[in-house]
């Protein structure tokens, strides 16, 4: 329904109306009563985000323990980098780190155009006129409802190495010999990993592109047609540029998710390091060996590369969202 | 049958062989959970695509728990509280950032767009210290809290969306008539707010229903978890012994009132999802 340029439309008419009482009292009223209302929403917003990524910030330069978090002593960028007794330590050495870095960035990439290209023959799909489409859609919303955590279970159910839906297929369609240990072998894991989130995120990227694809322009179909242009042509030449706006959208929004990814891996492959993402390195540092000033320290690496990515889409997202006056 | 028939039929099979797939794939999963969660526990581990008889043991298994059911209590506490909060503050901003215009708008909207991109293991540690000091540690108090920063800033996001959309002419009326701002979004704008309102109130419940690093990190007892920790931290006599019947049976549970909601609202979901852009 609402789609940035529809809202982008009503921005214009909100401008044309908005003269007539700019600069009088009740203007002034306004402007008083919208920050009073803004407030309640800014001071929960610091209580939750900006106080604690500041602490983050802080304690990745202090030797602080989950138990102790106040008698923090300051040790600058030790744990990010130390030169000591000959030998370099600190995050930026650890084979661990970069191993979950590389992981996190393989994860996202392969992960998220899969689910682009699936998203798009959805769509397209779906876009199409046929009897009970309806129905079809609601059905491919089901992956996109079920618990992150659900689906991660399911599907370790149904890849379960010795008695899982998956393997026993496989088997009986003579495709491998031996049952494969989908989720423990380190060359399979990733892979069934990529599998369970692109299977629960085709919905989200199929509904955005959907919605592109109802505005596009008739008329245009309707002259290919005439002129007797492949539909792949055409899907090329016409469909693909006009969707690539919102097609932006949907990669950002489903990368910036895909770089924090924590819980599908966590539930499937647990801290193993052949899936090991900067989420659950972080988190594994904070939470079990209780050491917040070195995990801090991965948080705030992890914080600094998903900050560049939103740098990127809020430049985008001014010209998509229409946010900018 | 002519060669443009022929076509016209391959097209015709081809497009319902896709459809035939794409159904079979989103829908098979959840379909084995339910089949696997139903079937006896001695009958688990041979491979079957329908079921031979109905057995409701596992669920009878996982209800006999009071961890489990003060976990799904939790988790409806939890969520409830969090699409209330979220609301509140969210219509009252979305006012202020849809339908005023003054210096720092812009700001302000990169700020909330801003914190609904955080990662949250980034502010993991220093929220854990702020719970902690506000001794919510171990409550849902403090999952509540937690929750606002990825649900508050999408409410106000799609909210300010939708209240754009409204007509000028409605707030001009109200204004003549020397309403107040806050008289003129409780009689002028919430009663039409409340479809968009059950939409994001959907959403973010879906959200903090589905919630788990900080409901795994935040909480440490049993009584304490909320659904998605409780499924996920059953566990058998070992690594390799995972019950896998009671764990589809609440699988199963937790998940059948979210896909009928969103079966319910399914053309308001899109319509939502399509405004804020966020996954759930």
């Amino acid at each position: 329904m609402s789609t940035p340029a529809t809202e982008s439309a009503s921005q214009v008419g909100a401008r044309s109306t908005k003269g007539g009482y700019r600069g009088t009292k009740v203007r002034r009223q306004r402007v008083r009563a919208a920050w009073m209302f803004l407030i309640p929403m800014l001071v929960t917003l610091a209580l939750v985000a900006g106080w604690p990524l500041a602490r983050t910030f802080y304690f990745s330069f202090t030797d602080a323990s989950l138990s102790d978090t106040a008698g923090a002593a300051w040790i600058g960028i030790e744990n990010y980098l130390v030169f000591d007794d000959g030998n370099w330590y600190g995050i930026l050495t650890d084979p661990v780190w970069w191993q979950s870095v590389w992981n996190t960035l393989f994860f996202s990439v392969v992960s998220v155009s899969l689910e682009v290209v699936f998203g798009i023959i959805v769509a397209l799909l779906l876009n199409a006129e046929f009897k009970g489409r309806m129905l079809v859609r609601a059905a491919v919303l089901i992956p996109w409802a079920i618990p992150t955590i659900v689906s991660a279970k399911m599907w370790a159910w149904m890849l379960n190495d010795q008695f899982g839906i998956i393997n026993h297929l496989l088997m009986a369609l003579g495709l491998i010999d031996a049952p494969l240990a989908w989720t423990a072998d380190a060359s399979l894991s990733m892979w069934a990993v990529i599998m369970v989130d692109v299977w629960k995120t085709i919905p989200f990227v199929a509904l955005l592109v959907l919605a592109a694809l109802q505005m596009l322009p008739k008329d245009c179909y309707e002259a290919a047609e005439v002129d007797g242009i492949h539909p792949v042509k055409v899907f090329f030449r016409v469909t693909l540029p006009l969707i690539t706006p919102a097609l932006l959208v949907a990669v950002i929004f489903r990368l910036l998710d895909a770089l924090r990814v924590f819980d599908v891996i966590y539930v499937l492959t647990s801290n193993s390091t052949n899936t090991m993402t900067m989420s659950i390195y972080a988190r594994q540092q904070l939470v079990e060996f209780q050491d917040v000033g070195y995990g801090s320290a991965a948080s705030t690496l992890l914080f600094l590369i998903i900050a560049l990515v939103t740098v990127l889409y809020l430049y985008l997202g001014r010209r998509q969202l229409g946010v900018d006056e | 049958m002519n060669r443009y028939q022929q076509i016209k039929l391959a097209k015709q099979i081809g497009k319902w062989a896709l459809i035939a797939v794409i159904m079979v794939y989103a829908i098979f999963p959840f379909y084995y959970a339910v089949i696997t969660s139903l079937k006896p526990s001695s009958e688990l581990f041979q491979v079957d695509f329908w079921l031979s008889s109905v057995d409701f043991g596992n669920y009878a298994q996982i209800f006999s728990q009071d961890s489990f059911i003060q976990a799904i209590g939790n988790s409806i506490l939890v969520a409830i509280s969090v699409v209330f909060i979220a609301l509140l503050l969210g219509v009252t901003a979305s006012y202020a950032l849809g339908r005023v215009r003054f210096r720092g708008r812009t700001t302000v909207m990169l700020v909330v767009l801003g914190v609904s991109m955080f990662p949250q293991v980034a502010v993991l540690s220093g929220l854990f210290e702020v719970i902690r000091t506000l001794n919510l540690y171990n409550s849902p108090g403090g999952l509540i809290l937690s929750y606002t920063i990825f649900t508050l800033p999408f409410t106000v996001w799609v909210l300010t969306t939708f209240m754009r959309q409204l007509p000028m002419e409605l707030e001009e009326a109200a204004i003549m008539d020397g309403a107040t701002p806050w008289v003129t979004i409780t009689k002028v704008f919430l009663p039409l707010m409340w479809p968009a309102m059950a939409t994001t109130g959907l959403l973010a419940f879906i959200a903090a229903w589905n919630e788990f690093l900080f409901a795994l990190t935040f909480t440490l007892t049993d009584s304490q978890r909320t659904v998605p920790v409780a499924i996920a931290l059953i566990s058998g006599g070992s690594q390799h012994e995972l019950p896998w019947g009671p764990i589809m049976a609440a699988s199963v549970t937790v998940t059948v009132p979210l896909v009928i909601l969103v079966m319910i609202f399914q053309r308001r979901i899109v319509s939502g999802l399509t405004a804020g852009a966020v996954k759930g």
